[in-house]
């Protein structure tokens, strides 16, 4: 088995009275594609957004590659390597699919103020390194021709990919995917899969997956965690998860 | 043509309503009395006038811009051309004051600090996408803060100057702070409370600022150390002896407007490089998507506080340069009415948009300028001006361009 990535023990949400997450606990681990699901309202997003540091978690905590990231402002996680896209997605969208390229590399590049005025070679070269950065992760994921359009005008699918090709371009270690598949056509579903598994593979990066689509999940995953009600019901390999009376409960109801 | 007719009775009943306190009750004095004295006639030419406006003028206008569609759509500037037409209009800029007379270079002056402070409310509202209504408090601190080494500590206006920008940028910096979380109105409501804040305590520290008499007596800047006055302090050469001249009062207004042209050529090469700039493109990112933004790794705390010091900072040199160029600072001179006017300039030019906030702000300077016979109707003019304008063309009137990177195919 390969080295765990994100730990998260003992993860629980509590709105006023709404027990949002209760103890959820699963990690990932390296070059893993980890799927969470469940019914609507399960506390998936929440899980999402505790891990990612848009809430602050009740109780548990986030583990990730050894360093405790409970707790720390969005920013500061996504620093530590797990970047997310979201459910609906939230591009720049008066900004060109380039510069939403460019923004995202912003904590690798040179930022300061006197260098970007003066133009030093220094500068130069981290821009011209971000623009090659941009266009690489354009053509991967085959949208190049509408690099200087405004990323708002792009169809929904290419927004999607642009979505992920945004998180890719910060070098995360771990990518949240927030129902990926969601609004996409039955071929548009298939690349996903096919980019899920690219991803994995070329880059090293552990997926963390919320999906309803249940043929992606399948397909995709190496091991699913079930949610219903905020609490988690199994974590297992696909077959197992499919299998598991528990779960065919919590989606279709008792007999 | 029913629901016309109906909208311009309505309109022309509204309109009766507003102008009828205004003009339609005159007040007249005879001794010790005073009575009103109902006018009707003015009230109705005015709804008249509203009416037929409403009911056939306006159709008309509206067939005459749908049949040429976008017939009234200023060119959109691209990169090359605005090259140039930035570089003629530096070249008529240097120029201009040889050639014009005492009124029209002191109106030339005025313009460029606006243009300075236009360009430094830019990057907050334009750039950062943070309404700031209190942008004249930062043109306070600058201008007090020159005023006050002045007159405390004896300083002149190129020592001051640095100081001056310094200590805006660090007011910007606090404010900055305690409005973080906020957005849209919320922040434009604590942004012209400060603006108020400052100028009420420039009013109330009376013995540290004169209060409302201000501070009187503020030296032009010197040309490398000479004074450019008509006698000199003992022991000093004035530059018109140095350079063998006569002393001419134009000089030292051509030379007012030179170094005004200069401080605005800086504020302007500085704003138009840092919005290529990764700073700036992450201002434009926070101000679509501050969510998004930070899942990326972007702190959104750093990049609204170097949004909220650089645009105070601009406003501090321009504050220095108008206490200078005044010799005169008090409290008057930064009331909301200032803020509101920057802030015109920036949505008139199109938020965003230097060359469009650069029109915006000689637009709105040298028309009052030209127009002083209607100073009386000059808010109102303005008004107008501006809901036309939301009208037909929010966008402002030189919209910015995008995109400021591009990829080759």
């Amino acid at each position: 088995m390969s080295k765990v990535l994100l730990q998260v023990s003992d993860l629980t949400m509590r709105f006023g009275g709404l027990l949002a997450v209760d103890g959820v606990a699963f990690d990932v681990h390296q070059d893993e594609v980890f799927a969470i699901i469940g019914p609507n309202g399960a506390g998936k997003t929440t899980v999402f957004n505790c891990v990612g540091g848009f809430y602050k978690p009740t109780t548990g905590r986030v583990i990730m590659d050894g360093t405790p990231i409970h707790g720390l402002p969005s920013h500061k996680v996504a620093r530590h390597g797990l970047v997310r896209t979201f459910q609906n997605v939230r591009l720049f969208k008066n900004l060109t699919v380039l510069e939403n390229l460019m923004v995202a590399q912003h904590q690798h590049i040179n930022t300061n103020l006197l260098s970007g005025l003066f133009k030093t070679p220094g500068y130069r070269e981290s821009e011209a390194q971000a623009l090659t950065n941009a266009a690489k992760w354009l053509d991967f994921m085959d949208i190049r021709e509408y690099a200087n359009r405004e990323a708002g005008n792009l169809a929904y699918g290419h927004q999607r990919r642009l979505e992920i090709a945004r998180c890719m371009i910060t070098q995360p270690r771990l990518l949240m995917l927030d129902e990926p598949a969601a609004g996409l056509n039955p071929q548009e579903k298939r690349d996903l899969q096919a980019l899920i598994d690219q991803l994995r593979k070329e880059f090293g990066v552990a997926v963390l997956l919320i999906e309803h689509d249940m043929s992606l999940v399948m397909g995709v995953s190496d091991r699913i965690l079930v949610m219903e009600h905020g609490k988690p019901i199994t974590t297992g390999a696909p077959e197992a998860v499919r299998e598991d009376p528990r779960v065919i409960k919590a989606y279709l109801g008792e007999e | 043509m029913a629901s016309n007719i109906k909208n311009a009775f309505i309109a022309a009943i509204m309109a009766g309503v507003i102008i009828a306190p205004v003009y339609g009750l005159q007040i007249v004095r005879s001794g010790m009395q005073t009575h009103l004295e109902p006018e009707w006639d003015l009230v109705f030419i005015g709804m008249g006038i509203v009416f037929v406006f409403q009911a056939f003028i306006r159709p008309l206008i509206g067939k005459l811009l749908g049949k040429r569609g976008s017939a009234i759509r200023l060119p959109v500037l691209h990169d090359r051309s605005r090259r140039a037409a930035i570089l003629l209009l530096i070249a008529i800029a240097l120029i201009f004051p040889f050639f014009m007379g005492r009124a029209e270079v002191d109106i030339a002056t005025l313009v460029l600090i606006y243009v300075m402070l236009g360009l430094g409310l830019n990057i907050v509202v334009g750039f950062a996408g943070l309404l700031d209504l209190g942008f004249v408090g930062f043109y306070a601190v600058g201008a007090y803060t020159y005023a006050l080494l002045y007159h405390w500590a004896g300083w002149g206006f190129w020592e001051a100057l640095p100081l001056a920008g310094a200590m805006s940028g660090l007011f910007g910096y606090l404010l900055g702070f305690p409005v973080l979380r906020l957005r849209g109105d919320y922040l434009a409501i604590v942004t012209l409370g400060f603006g108020e804040i400052i100028r009420l305590l420039l009013i109330n520290l009376y013995g540290f600022t004169g209060g409302p008499d201000g501070i009187s007596g503020i030296p032009k800047p010197t040309v490398f150390g000479m004074p450019m006055t008509r006698r000199a302090p003992e022991g000093q050469t004035t530059f018109h002896e140095f350079m063998g001249w006569q002393f001419d009062n134009m000089d030292v207004i051509i030379y007012l407007y030179l170094m005004a042209l200069a401080l605005a050529l800086i504020t302007l090469f500085v704003s138009n490089r840092v919005i290529r700039m990764p700073i700036g493109r992450a201002w434009e990112a926070l101000r679509e998507d501050e969510i998004a933004c930070r899942s990326l790794g972007l702190n959104p705390t750093n990049i609204k506080l170097s949004a909220f010091t650089m645009g105070a900072t601009f406003a501090g040199f321009g504050g220095a340069f108008f206490a200078a160029r005044q010799g005169l600072v008090n409290p008057e001179s930064f009331t909301f009415l200032e803020s509101a006017l920057i802030l015109a300039i920036v949505v008139l030019g199109g938020m965003g948009s230097q060359v469009g906030v650069i029109l915006a702000a000689i637009v709105l300077t040298v028309l009052p300028e030209v127009a002083r016979e209607f100073a009386e109707y000059r808010m109102m003019i303005f008004g107008l001006v501006m809901v036309l304008m939301m009208m037909w063309r929010p966008q402002g009137l030189l919209p910015m361009t995008r995109p400021h990177v591009e990829l080759n195919r």
